[in-house]
């Protein structure tokens, strides 16, 4: 028997039982406990949890356009380091990701990084204006085989243009993922409309405006029986739709960011831009409700809504900067933190989140695949006991615009394996990728 | 005290402190000679990325009254008007070595950015923060009252006061809220409800849409200014209907009680929130608000920068 590439030794699956793993040829070799070949690296996994490799279905990457923010490559840098095996690039880039032209360069420069595989998003309309529908069918075509449209940052506002690309998906088994936010209701809006935002004097960004758009898609999708994802959903109401909507039959699917599982509104008083966000950090009350609808299925998945911005961007007034925050790097540890830690979720539980489902929606093959021999060696390696301590200044991202800098958060990535190949290895990146 | 951003950067001691040092710089402003030698040798930039000539030469006034340099770095003709950020603002007053900002500001906040970030290290006095807070104007109302109608204590406790119009988009609203009740009065916000934020229920004031009901009870009536553009953002179906149920005219004022005054932060819209009759009637005291401002202003510089409280009835 030849030796295998990686030999993980004693370490626990999701569901808690101990086993080697051994990787050979891009594939799971052997996953067994007491493996007894040869192997080029032996880990020690005894202190960790393996997991599929994390799928994001919400990344913006900011290449073509903003490569001061973001590159592909320092991006999937980031993607490797937080535990990520696939990326969904977001189509708000310059030029908008609405051409098969865009959505190839992205798919390419994503394979030529070669750290982890990063699936195009395409926009739903044309320049994101919401008015005409972008070249949906060449983007599915593609090279990138896009399934996933999203005019993110923007709401697809007008319902008759919703409905038509609700529709029009269907063709090739799509989902459109929406950005709810009604546009009239969110004119000028800074933070939560609430009781903080009637402090500060900042101009709010009501629950309701989330809320009403999330009802009426739901409503669509079921009229025109087509798919819909809802991106970052931050209310409680929100969720009590998404719940109705599930136990009606209808085929929606949601995601929650790790932002949105801590953080709330009352840090907007520091009027620091790092906690600027769209849609914003909400309310306690509302944190909890997000928390109970992952562990119970309501919401479906875990995204990052990974937001890299240059220093100036935030280094400002709250009112001038930029919405956004980083979230590849801590992405996992904040799931830990909040889910895990506290009892709601198990490992498992955080392997369906983070990789199957969204695997899943976006019909990614070879990504939140079962954990059996056989099956493309994409996997994370996570030791939940150790703890560390966030810096901006050393984050794998161009930006440094994280909310958690100096936060002391548990649980360590310490390898990832794309295709069978360690990107990471005891929180290291491995020198393996293009460039 | 390092910075003037809020007045919940105040207990309520140092706010009557404040009040007490304005009394003592007042009697001084009234003198032949009106200068006190304090902040000889200090500059203090007033920074105006927004236009309010009225704020800032009353804080000009102060600074000069104290003897300080006084540098004024406004909106239009400056770098700010070319784009340069705060930032880099804020790096060049402190690379000029000013000892306090005066900052005006349209963006809720900047004043505490301008505080919290290390781009300079003097003091930051808040002189209107988008539709955040107002401080020194708060100060200048709550001195004003206390001097008309303070029941001898150094607070405002037994008064009752409505601030009436936008207080949606009112900073001088957000910091009189803050500043009358944790000095004793009882305040009544009245607007119509779209004009009030949501989220304003844990705001240590009584809410009121009804105008009339409101006035009979009240010691001060407090009207804020309706900016033009609100006008036309559906707030309101038009102007007359709003000055029509919120405005304050004759008819209204002669159901005050006996007594109360009438003050307005300034500019007034004549006509709409407030009538010629009532702005110059007797019950007014909008253009002695403006001569208390200078002297509250120059007891705000003088407890940041001469690091501490004027000792009643010392020179």
């Amino acid at each position: 028997m030849k030796s295998a590439d990686y030999l993980i030794k004693g370490v626990s699956l999701p569901d808690g039982t101990k086993t080697d793993i051994a990787i050979s040829d891009g594939v799971i070799a052997s996953i067994k406990k007491g493996f007894k070949g040869e192997a080029h690296i032996v880990l020690d996994g005894s202190e960790c949890v393996v997991l599929p490799g994390l799928v994001d279905l919400h990344t913006h990457l900011r290449e073509p356009g903003r490569e001061d923010a973001e590159t592909v490559l320092s991006g999937s840098r980031a993607g490797a380091k937080g535990g990520f095996t696939a990326l969904s690039a977001m189509a708000n880039t310059s030029p908008v990701a609405d051409t098969a032209g865009v959505v190839e360069q992205v798919y390419r420069l994503g394979q030529e990084a070669g750290l982890l595989d990063v699936f195009p998003i395409g926009a739903v309309t044309q320049g994101l204006k919401g008015e005409a529908l972008s070249e949906i069918g060449a983007m599915a075509d593609s090279v990138a085989r896009v399934r996933v449209f999203s005019d993110d940052g923007n709401c697809v506002s007008d319902p008759l243009v919703m409905r038509r690309a609700l529709e029009y998906i269907k063709k090739f088994g799509g989902v459109i993922a929406q950005h709810a936010q009604d546009p009239r209701m969110t004119i000028g809006s800074q933070m939560n409309e609430g009781v903080v935002s009637a402090r500060l004097g900042l101009k709010g960004w009501p629950a309701v405006a989330e809320e009403a758009i999330i009802a009426r898609d739901v409503l669509i999708a079921d009229h025109v029986k087509s798919r819909l994802h809802i991106c970052h959903l931050t209310t409680a109401g929100g969720v009590e739709i998404i719940r109705w909507a599930k136990a009606r039959g209808i085929d929606v699917s949601a995601e929650v960011t790790p932002h949105h599982l801590l953080l709330t509104d009352d840090l907007a008083s520091s009027y620091d831009p790092v906690y600027k966000v769209n849609p914003p950090l909400r309310t306690e009350s509302d944190v909890h409700a997000l928390r109970e609808a992952l562990a119970d299925g309501t919401i479906d998945i875990v995204a990052t809504d990974h937001a890299p911005h240059p220093t100036e961007a935030k280094e400002c007034e709250w009112q001038e900067a930029a919405f956004g925050m980083l979230g590849l790097e801590t992405a996992l540890s904040i799931v830990q933190k909040t889910m895990v830690d506290s009892g709601l979720m198990s490992w498992a539980q955080v392997a369906e989140r983070m990789s199957i489902a969204p695997a899943r929606i976006g019909g990614y093959e070879n990504h939140g695949q079962p954990l059996v021999a056989g099956s493309i060696a994409n996997l994370v390696v996570i030791n939940p006991t150790q703890k560390w301590t966030v810096d901006r200044d050393l984050v794998l991202s161009n930006s440094s615009n994280t909310p958690y800098h100096g936060h002391e958060l548990p649980g360590v990535v310490t390898h990832t394996f794309y295709k069978g190949v360690a990107t990471l290895i005891n929180g290291n990146l491995t020198s393996i990728g293009g460039k | 005290m390092r910075h003037l951003l809020s007045i919940a950067d105040l207990n309520k001691s140092e706010a009557i402190s404040i009040l007490d040092t304005a009394s003592e710089l007042a009697r001084v402003s009234d003198g032949a000679v009106k200068k006190l030698p304090t902040l000889r040798g200090r500059t203090i930039v007033n920074l105006f990325a927004e236009d309010s000539t009225r704020t800032r030469i009353s804080f000009e006034a102060a600074a000069k009254r104290l003897s300080a340099d006084v540098i004024n770095f406004s909106a239009k003709g400056s770098s700010l008007s070319k784009g340069e950020s705060l930032k880099d603002t804020a790096m060049t007053l402190q690379a000029m070595g000013a000892d306090a900002v005066v900052i005006r500001h349209p963006a809720s906040g900047a004043a505490q950015r301008l505080a919290d970030s290390h781009w300079m290290s003097g003091s930051v006095v808040n002189a209107g923060d988008g539709t955040h807070e107002h401080p020194s104007q708060a100060l200048l109302d709550a001195f004003t009252i206390r001097k008309h109608l303070g029941m001898g204590g150094s607070d405002l406790t037994g008064l009752s006061v409505a601030i009436v119009g936008d207080i949606l988009h009112s900073r001088v609203a957000r910091s009189n809220v803050l500043l009358l009740s944790m000095l004793g009065a009882k305040v009544t916000l009245v607007a119509p409800p779209t004009l009030l934020p949501v989220g304003i229920n844990n705001w240590p004031a009584m809410v009121s849409y009804d105008f009339d009901s409101v006035i009979p009870h009240v010691d001060v009536v407090m009207m804020l200014r309706v900016q033009q553009e609100r006008m036309s953002d559906l707030f309101f179906p038009n102007v007359r209907e709003y000055s029509r149920y919120f405005g304050l005219n004759s008819d209204r004022m002669a159901c005050m009680k006996k007594g109360a005054i009438v003050m307005h932060p300034g500019p007034m819209n004549r006509g709409l929130e407030i009538s010629a009759e009532v702005a110059d009637s007797a019950r007014s005291v909008i253009t002695e608000q403006v001569t208390n401002g200078v002297s509250v202003r120059m007891a705000i510089l003088y407890v940041l920068l001469a690091g501490g409280a004027l000792e009643v009835g010392s020179n």
